[in-house]
C-alpha cells in the first residue's frame, strides 16, 4: 500500500483517528508520519556510543592522554569503550572511574548506587560502603522521629567513616 | 534438577491461563536483573573458554536452587533456528542471546527456566547472567519478588561483580547499579484514537521511563502495544524503581480508561464499527500479516473490554498474540514457511481459535 501523503514509499502506519463522530484512516510511510508528528519510530540502538563519542569532544587533551591507557585486566582502552559503549569486566569501572562517574551522573542522574548490597563483597570498602549505608538509614529514621541527639551522632559517626575512605 | 534439551513445548507459558489484575490495559508485567560473574572478562572480551566457564559454573549454581526449582535447559546454539525464534517471540529471550543470523547465537548462550517458578536466566548474553521472570497483566511487585529471591539466592552461591560505589557491574553502564530493568506491555488504543498518545509518551520520557515497541529496545510499535520501563538503574532502589514505574502506569491506566469512555461517548458507532470490521476481517480473511494481525487484535482487544461483544475472550487473544507469530506457526507447519506462505497460515490459524470462541453483540 502507498503512503497517502507522498504517494512514493510503501505505507508502514495504518494510523486510525475519530474526528467529529468520523472515522479517518490515514497510510502514511514513516518519514511522512514523522514529518506530522505522528510517527512513533523508537529511537536506533546504540544511542550511547554517539552519546560517549560527543562527550568524548568535553575531555581536555590531559585527560584522554591518560584515559588512553588500557584497564590492565582486559586491555580495554577508554577508546573501546567509547566506540561499543560496552566495559570490558568488572576492573574497567576501577579503571575508568574518573570518566564514568560523570557519564553515570548524566546518564542516570547518580554515580552512588543505592540498592541492593551484595552480600559476597568482602572487601573493605564494601564493609565501609554497608556500614555507611545501614548508618544513614539510622540517621533518617531518628530525624523522621526527631531523636536529634542520636542523629547528632550518627552524622559524626558518618563523617568520620566517610572522611576514612577519602584517605 | 535440570533438564537439559527437551522439545519446546509449552513451557514458561502458564501466564497465558490467567490474563492477571488489570488485563484491560496491561498485557504484561516483566522484572530482569543483570549480573556477572567476578574473574570473567564481560562478554565483549570473553573468549569461548571464559563463556564456557560460566555457563558450566552457573548450571552447576542453578541445578542446586531452590528458588528456580524444576528447570529446563537449552543451549542455543543446540536448538535448531525455528525453536530459538519460537523462545524469542515468547519474549523469554533476547535478540542478542540469537544472535545475528549469519553468525548464530553466542558462544555458550543459554536459557534456563523453571518449570513451576516461572523465572528464568539467560546466560552470556550482554551480560553473565539475565534473571528475569514474566507474568500476565500488572504484577509488579510479584515479579520483582520472584526475581530478587532467585538473587539472593544466586548471590550467595557465585561471586557476584560489584563496586561499593557503582554497585552491580554490567558490561553496558546503562544498566549498572540495581541492574534492573521493569517493564510493563500496555495497550493504549484508546490514547491512540482520541490522538493524545504522543502526549503521555513524553510525560512517561520526562519522568524517567521510556518507551519501546513488542520486543523491546529498537523495536517498533505495534498494534498499539506499549512496552513501558525504566530508563535509569543507578541511584535509586530496587524498590523504588519498581514503585515509581507502578505508579506511572497506573496514571497511564487511568488517562487510557478516560480515553475510551471519551470515545463511547463521543463516537460509539464508529468505535463499534471499527471493532467489529477487525473481527470480520480475523474471522474470514485468508492472509493475514504479522503487522495486520497485531493491530486488528488491537481492535478487537478494544472491543472486548468496553464490552461491545463479549467473546473472544482476552485469554484466546493473547494466545493468538503468540502463537500467531511466524516461528510458532513454522513449528505448527512443521517446515519453514516464506512470508506469503505463513500469512495464509496465519490467517487459517487465526479463524480456528476464533471460531472456537464465538462473539455476540453486546445488542444482538
Amino acid at each position: 500500500m502507498r503512503c497517502d501523503d507522498c504517494q512514493e514509499r510503501e505505507a508502514q502506519l495504518n494510523l486510525t483517528s475519530i474526528e467529529d463522530g468520523e472515522m479517518c484512516t490515514l497510510n502514511l510511510c514513516q518519514e511522512c508520519a514523522d514529518a506530522r508528528g505522528l510517527g512513533m519510530s523508537v529511537p536506533e540502538k546504540a544511542p550511547l556510543a554517539d552519546f560517549l563519542a560527543h562527550m568524548a569532544s568535553d575531555e581536555s587533551s590531559e585527560e584522554s592522554e591518560s584515559a588512553e591507557e588500557p584497564c590492565p585486566y582486559c586491555g580495554t582502552t577508554h577508546s573501546d569503550f567509547r566506540r561499543s559503549g560496552r566495559l570490558g569486566c568488572a576492573q574497567c569501572y576501577g579503571r575508568f572511574e574518573g570518566q564514568l562517574r560523570p557519564l553515570l551522573r548524566r546518564l542516570h542522574g547518580a554515580s552512588q548506587h543505592v540498592g541492593k548490597l551484595y552480600q559476597g563483597d568482602t572487601t573493605e570498602a564494601g564493609d565501609r560502603f554497608a556500614r555507611l549505608a545501614s548508618m544513614r538509614v539510622r540517621l533518617q529514621r531518628a530525624v523522621d522521629v526527631e531523636d536529634f541527639e542520636s542523629a547528632a551522632t550518627l552524622r559524626d559517626l558518618i563523617h568520620e567513616l566517610e572522611l576514612e575512605g577519602a584517605e | 534438577m535440570i533438564v537439559r534439551d527437551q522439545p519446546l513445548e509449552l513451557q514458561g507459558l502458564q501466564w497465558l491461563g490467567d490474563p492477571g489484575p488489570e488485563h484491560e490495559i496491561v498485557l504484561s508485567t516483566r522484572v530482569r536483573l543483570a549480573r556477572n560473574l567476578q574473574g570473567f572478562p564481560f562478554a565483549e572480551r570473553a573468549g569461548p573458554d571464559d563463556k564456557r566457564r560460566i555457563l558450566d559454573r552457573t548450571i552447576e549454581t542453578l541445578e542446586s536452587s531452590i528458588v528456580l526449582g524444576e528447570a529446563d535447559l537449552w543451549t542455543l546454539d543446540g536448538l535448531d533456528p525455528i525453536d530459538r525464534t519460537v523462545l524469542l517471540e515468547r519474549h523469554h529471550v533476547s535478540r542478542e542471546l540469537l544472535g545475528a543470523d549469519e553468525d548464530g547465537p553466542p558462544a555458550s548462550a543459554a536459557y534456563v527456566l523453571g518449570r513451576e517458578s516461572g523465572v528464568g536466566v539467560m546466560v552470556n548474553e550482554e551480560d553473565h547472567l539475565r534473571l528475569q521472570t514474566l507474568k500476565s497483566g500488572l504484577q509488579l511487585d510479584s515479579a520483582w519478588r520472584d526475581v530478587e529471591a532467585l538473587d539472593e539466592e544466586l548471590g550467595s552461591l557465585l561471586p557476584f561483580a560489584f563496586h561499593h560505589e557503582f554497585g552491580f557491574l554490567t558490561s553496558c553502564p546503562t544498566n549498572v547499579g540495581t541492574g534492573l530493568r521493569a517493564s510493563v506491555l500496555i495497550h493504549l488504543a484508546g490514547l491512540v484514537l482520541t490522538k493524545e498518545i504522543q502526549r503521555v509518551l513524553e510525560g512517561i520520557s520526562q519522568v524517567g521511563l521510556t518507551y519501546r515497541g513488542l520486543f523491546g529496545e529498537g523495536s517498533e510499535v505495534v498494534g498499539n502495544f506499549f512496552q513501558v520501563s525504566n530508563q535509569t538503574t543507578l541511584g535509586k532502589s530496587e524498590e523504588d524503581l519498581v514503585e515509581h514505574l507502578s505508579r506511572i502506569v497506573s496514571q497511564v491506566i487511568q488517562y487510557e480508561q478516560r480515553a475510551r469512555g471519551v470515545l463511547l461517548r463521543e463516537a460509539p458507532a464508529v468505535l463499534e464499527d471499527k471493532v467489529w470490521r477487525a473481527y470480520g476481517i480475523l474471522r474470514h480473511a485468508r492472509s493475514l500479516s504479522l503487522e495486520e494481525l497485531m493491530n486488528l487484535l488491537s481492535g478487537l482487544r478494544l472491543g472486548l473490554t468496553l464490552k461491545l461483544l463479549n467473546t473472544p475472550r482476552v485469554e484466546t487473544l493473547n494466545r493468538v498474540m503468540i502463537f500467531g507469530q511466524t516461528a510458532h506457526l513454522q513449528r505448527a507447519a512443521g517446515r519453514t514457511l516464506d512470508e506469503a506462505d505463513a500469512d495464509v497460515y496465519r490467517a487459517s490459524f487465526v479463524r480456528e481459535m476464533l471460531a472456537t470462541d464465538e462473539p455476540s453483540a453486546r445488542s444482538g
